[in-house]
């Protein structure tokens, strides 16, 4: 497999404040990578590095070959960034918004009549291509905004939190959307929180903890990491029950709260851990399923260090 | 740089003008009130305030250069409300990762911010004239007139955006509008300086609009010039060049951040 991104101890330094720590990582050509950490981790620090928006402290970036900071104008050929906000002209019509764009990035008049239209097509917006962009939903911003991106037909996508303020359908068609770009062999570049949404999308997960790469990986073997699901049983005001179940159940009991937390591998062995309870005569007040979360990651990999 | 770099500088350039172009008709509320507040300061000074200011000439002659120079430069100063607009977005970010020259981008903000300018002037004064506004400006007088206007409007267009790149927030560039909307006031736009305090007196003597003003109106109405084209020039040119620098440079800081 080719490398088409590869970032070499990365440090970016503003003032007295290291936002960036040296980070390490390669991408491959036409795969989905994706950077996942939370608020103020350095994602977006690393997106504006790597699209030659700012200049890294130190360590080198090249893309398609290319060093970001001396190749800036054969890496500006190659890529294009889709920001946190959308970077699109509210005053224009959709169409408008691409010819525009289309132009500027230097397609003949051909190209971005025919790139246009097949973009219109491609992302749902052919009935609203002549209204204006203040008329848009969130959503259809979002689409445009990407459809914008791929006029030039760039080789490396950078997507910064492609959908954060995105109602859950909106979200799941930006889902289908990037698997789509995905097919069609261009590399993504992903920024998230959320750990769903790296593990829906990505052949690999890098996770950025204040300024540090913690872990890297192909998305199955983080998802190991992080573990499964977990049943949380609720036995509130049931002492008695409790110990018993504490005692039925292979789970992490919390005396305070009364609840005991069991590692959910399947459907069947939550049916199975729930027909347990009920022929002991146990009845919880309440039970919920809890998602591996992003804090989860951070805990289980502090752990795995100290062991180390 | 090259002859292509410097094809794709004008092709650049129109493109980004011809966006600002569109928005001027689509931004209906800035397009009203950079036609709307001249022509209702010239209405405010002629049927209520002239009566009573004698400048030893008929005031509306006396006044409508005032209103123009005020049009003129609270026309230029939404450069500023739309660069900042650019800049706060995400749109700055997008065209900065494309490969497109920063000055075909700024270009493009002057060139339409230009001729919205130039739309209200030509509104303001068929609007004077309506109202009796009487030039005695031959062709070369005119010439003269959109000279020094065009002039002006490109140095302020560029100080505008010089402000836009400044200011963190489209607020605090509307915010900037408004001492542009003052400066001729302390100037001879529309009394003369002579019945000003002393100090006042001498700032408006002294600062670049009373020549200015001082200029359309020998131009337009045939009083003295004196030397007023040649100071008004100078410090025109030295704005341009100390905003065209000043552009650049904060252009290029906010690239490195």
């Amino acid at each position: 497999m080719e490398t088409v991104i590869s970032v070499k101890d990365l440090e970016k330094v503003y003032g007295n404040h290291s936002v960036l720590k040296g980070i390490n990582f390669e991408v491959e050509r036409g795969s989905v990578f994706s950077l996942l950490g939370e608020n103020g981790a350095g994602k977006t620090t690393t997106v504006h590095i790597l699209s030659t928006l700012i200049s890294a402290t130190s360590g080198s970036v090249l893309i398609g070959g290319y060093d970001t900071r001396k190749d800036t104008d054969n890496v500006k050929k190659r890529i294009s960034l889709t920001g946190q906000y959308a970077a699109v002209d509210e005053l224009l019509t959709g169409k408008e918004n691409l010819m525009m764009m289309g132009r500027l990035n230097h397609l003949d008049r051909q190209t971005v009549k025919k790139r246009t239209i097949e973009l219109l097509h491609q992302f749902d917006l052919v009935n609203a291509a002549n209204k204006s962009v203040k008329t848009y939903s969130g959503g259809m911003r979002r689409r445009l905004d990407i459809a914008i991106s791929l006029l030039a037909s760039p080789e490396v996508i950078f997507l910064d939190e492609p959908t954060t303020g995105l109602d859950p359908r909106s979200r799941n068609n930006m889902w289908k959307l990037i698997q789509e770009l995905s097919n069609k062999g261009v590399t993504i570049f992903l920024t998230t929180q959320y750990l769903e949404e790296a593990d829906q999308l990505a052949d690999k997960i890098a996770i950025l903890h204040e300024g540090k790469i913690v872990e890297q990986g192909p998305a199955e073997t983080l998802k190991k990491l992080v573990g499964e699901e977990k049943l949380e049983i609720n036995l509130a005001n049931q002492k008695e029950s409790w110990s018993i179940a504490k005692q039925l159940l292979a789970g992490k009991a919390d005396e305070k709260n009364l609840t005991i937390l069991v590692p959910l591998s399947s459907v069947n062995s939550l049916r199975e851990q729930l027909q347990l309870l009920h022929e002991n005569g146990i009845e919880p007040a309440s039970i919920s399923i809890r998602k591996p979360t992003l804090d989860d990651v951070f805990i289980q990999i502090t752990k795995i260090k100290k062991s180390e | 740089m090259n002859e292509s770099k410097w094809t794709w500088i004008i092709l650049d350039s129109w493109t980004m003008t011809q966006r600002t172009l569109k928005h001027i008709f689509r931004n209906i509320e800035s397009l009203m009130m950079s036609i709307g507040l001249p022509i209702a300061l010239m209405l405010m000074f002629v049927y209520i305030f002239g009566g009573a200011i004698d400048t030893g000439t008929s005031y509306i002659n006396y006044v409508v250069p005032g209103v123009i120079v005020t049009c003129v430069a609270f026309g230029s100063s939404l450069v500023a409300v739309e660069v900042a607009d650019d800049m706060t977005g995400g749109l700055f970010e997008r065209f900065r990762t494309m490969p497109i020259l920063p000055s075909a981008l700024l270009a493009g903000h002057v060139i339409g911010g230009m001729a919205r300018n130039g739309l209200a002037t030509a509104i303001t004064i068929l609007v004077a004239v309506i109202i009796g506004f009487r030039p005695t400006a031959g062709l070369l007088e005119w010439l003269g007139v959109v000279g020094i206007l065009a002039l002006f409007m490109f140095a302020a267009s560029w100080l505008f955006v010089l402000f836009g790149l400044i200011v963190k927030s489209v607020e605090s560039a509307n915010a900037i509008t408004f001492p542009m909307l003052f400066l001729p006031y302390l100037s001879s736009a529309f009394v003369p300086t002579e019945t000003m305090p002393k100090w006042l007196h001498t700032f408006a003597e002294n600062q670049p609009m009373t020549p200015f003003i001082e200029s359309l109106r020998s131009l337009l109405t045939g009083t003295p010039l004196h030397n007023n084209v040649w100071i008004t020039i100078i410090w025109f040119i030295g704005l341009l060049i100390f905003s065209i620098i000043g552009a650049t440079i904060v252009f290029n800081r906010k690239k490195k951040r």
